[in-house]
């Protein structure tokens, strides 16, 4: 019986929310309608382009398919459907580049280890947190010998990395290096010193003042100028060192935000028990400062990971480097929709997890002040 | 018998840009001398406190504390302020830290103390404030009256020669002001050397060694509490003394 009740209740109550929400109004109604029309029509064509009449490995003849001309849609007439068999067929060098195949295991077990040295910054209560903290640290030393190789591994080049690995590279280790160089840059702009002050504020200025493509070929074409002779970073180098740079400038906006926000209340009760500039920075700043600086600093990081798509540019085989190379190969040439919607499907994962991560972290940085 | 005097003011001058908040101050605190100082808003006592540990600086005068004279030598400046607790109005705890990581943290990086000792140290001083069973919880979790409680303790900790408290009870309920009034009395039992700046009249009555009444950045007037509550000198402090003590 009463079970019964329960249900008639809850079922009154989307109810509710249906009308409410919808259809509360006529203009309301009408617009419920027309979008629902438009999805209907939008989503309905999509997924019969990139499914139901999709080619996966095999055309509607039941052949494997391996150049262009054995998708469906370019022998019969009537077939329209995506041909997803270039992305089968360029799997390697979407997730690899040039990578040597016989070597790829190296690149897969560090995509495996990467969520474990994210994942103790990420949360903070995360049982063990101390441990996964400390391989934080021993990541970039491990990612190092495993892509590039070392004692036991033979040498892969940074010339032969491509694909979702440079992708990953640029945006992980750009992020990883800023991070510390925009806290020193928010803590500079903030100083009291004037000179120390005047740099940050220069180099931050004018590294947001600049778009990141005239970093990159800045970085590119002028950095070997004032490195001594015989020091020539590799091409893929030059671009971190871009990508960081102007990373950092950001995210030091955004922790100079979170910096605003601690009230002044906090640094004298620190200061007033005998700590000094850098212990109150360290232990009473910092910690709340970048609390609260969090979403500002996910969001630059997403700006980051997609803007890395701009090293095209100069000459790196980034994802999307790799697909318009795919797209030059004669034989799968002319199939645009499925590698762009591949590659935007690549990115939207990331940057999804992302955008996920920094609303999980408002909701828990409101109940935490509460 | 010569008494020990741990804090003097000479000639303290100091400027907001063209406001001038502080204006020839003189005041000498004897070793654990209570002193209340109390007077209109923005008159300047709250500021006066502040520069005794240099949370501001004055511009003309001198300010010794302890036999160390105030400058802008950095060193000298953290010295001092481990010696020099401080209440503040807003409290000001710290609120990412548990109320034991909120006494615990200077004993253990000022004072170099091990965690253990430090945390000894805590717990007793949160005992004499009457407040042991909290300290694992966040200053978020605690009524205002507790926090300023926490905030006593966290001075405490570091063992200070001096406390001063820049309006202790302005922000708490009226229900919370005794208990924390009351951890003040005892503190001043002990004969700990105290600067308070409040508008609590019968605390001051009961524990205060002698009364200043600042007005407009000057020391109007400064008495004895029996002198300055029933015989004061200037019509200024008796304008003031009719306000708050008959509404």
């Amino acid at each position: 019986m009463s079970n019964t009740t329960f249900q008639t209740i809850q079922h009154s109550k989307q109810y509710n929310w249906l009308v409410k929400n919808l259809f509360s109004s006529w203009v309301n109604t009408l617009m419920t309608i027309i979008a629902a029309i438009f999805l209907y029509q939008v989503g309905t064509a999509f997924l019969d382009w990139a499914f139901f009449s999709a080619d996966f490995k095999t055309n509607f003849q039941g052949d494997l398919i391996t150049d262009r001309n054995l998708c469906s849609k370019n022998i019969a007439p009537g077939e329209y459907g995506a041909c997803w068999a270039i992305i089968y067929a360029r799997f390697d060098q979407f997730m690899y580049g040039l990578y040597p195949v016989e070597e790829s295991w190296r690149v897969n077990l560090t995509y495996a280890l990467l969520p474990f040295a994210i994942v103790g910054l990420l949360f903070d209560k995360l049982p063990f947190r101390k441990y996964f903290i400390y391989f934080t640290f021993i990541f970039p030393f491990i990612a190092y010998f495993m892509l590039y190789g070392g004692p036991g591994l033979s040498v892969v080049g940074t010339n032969k990395w491509g694909g979702l690995l440079v992708t990953l590279f640029l945006g992980v280790t750009g992020i990883g290096l800023a991070f510390p160089l925009s806290i020193a840059l928010a803590l500079g702009r903030r100083s009291q010193m004037p000179i120390i002050r005047s740099i940050c504020v220069v180099f931050i200025e004018f590294i947001r003042g600049v778009p990141l493509i005239t970093l990159l070929f800045t970085a590119n074409v002028m950095l070997p100028l004032f490195l001594p002779d015989g020091v020539n970073p590799d091409n893929l180098l030059r671009a971190l060192v871009a990508v960081t740079l102007f990373q950092s400038a950001y995210m030091a906006e955004a922790i100079r935000g979170g910096l605003q926000a601690i009230p002044r209340g906090q640094v004298e009760a620190a200061q007033s028990l005998g700590l000094s500039y850098w212990q109150t920075t360290r232990k009473i700043v910092l910690p709340q400062a970048l609390k609260i600086a969090i979403p500002p600093i996910v969001n630059t990081c997403i700006g980051l990971f997609k803007d890395t798509s701009l090293v095209l540019i100069i000459g790196l085989f980034d994802l999307l480097g790799v697909g318009k190379a795919a797209l030059a190969d004669m034989s799968w040439t002319k199939l645009y929709y499925e590698v762009y919607v591949f590659i935007a499907l690549v990115f939207f994962i990331f940057c999804f997890g992302m955008s996920r991560y920094s609303l999980y972290l408002e909701k828990k940085l409101k109940t935490d002040n509460s | 018998m010569s008494v020990e005097q741990v804090i003097q003011l000479e000639k303290v001058n100091k400027w907001y840009d063209d406001f001038h908040v502080l204006k020839d101050i003189d005041l000498v605190v004897d070793k654990g001398q209570k002193i209340v100082i109390c007077g209109p808003s923005g008159s300047g006592k709250s500021t006066m406190i502040r520069c005794i540990n240099r949370l501001e600086a004055h511009q003309e005068g001198k300010i010794v504390v302890h036999g160390t004279e105030l400058t802008n030598d950095l060193k000298n400046i953290d010295l001092i302020r481990k010696n020099v607790g401080m209440v503040f109005q807003q409290f000001n705890l710290f609120p990412h830290l548990t109320v034991l990581e909120n006494i615990t943290l200077a004993p253990i990086w000022v004072k170099k103390l091990p965690k253990k000792e430090a945390e000894e140290i805590a717990m007793s001083y949160l005992e004499k404030v009457k407040i042991p069973e909290q300290a694992e919880k966040f200053p978020g979790q605690l009524s205002g009256g507790q926090q300023q409680r926490v905030a006593i303790a966290r001075s405490l900790a570091m063992n200070p020669d001096i406390m001063l408290f820049d309006e202790p009870t302005s922000a708490l309920d009226p229900e919370m002001i005794k208990e924390v009034l009351d951890v003040m009395i005892q503190l001043a039992d002990e004969g700990m050397t105290m600067l308070v700046v409040t508008h609590e009249m019968g605390f001051a009555k009961t524990v205060a060694d002698q009364m200043i009444f600042m007005d407009e950045g000057r020391i109007v007037e400064q008495a004895t509490p029996e002198e300055f509550f029933d015989n004061p000198k200037s019509d200024r402090t008796k304008l003031f003394l009719s306000q708050i003590l008959n509404h």
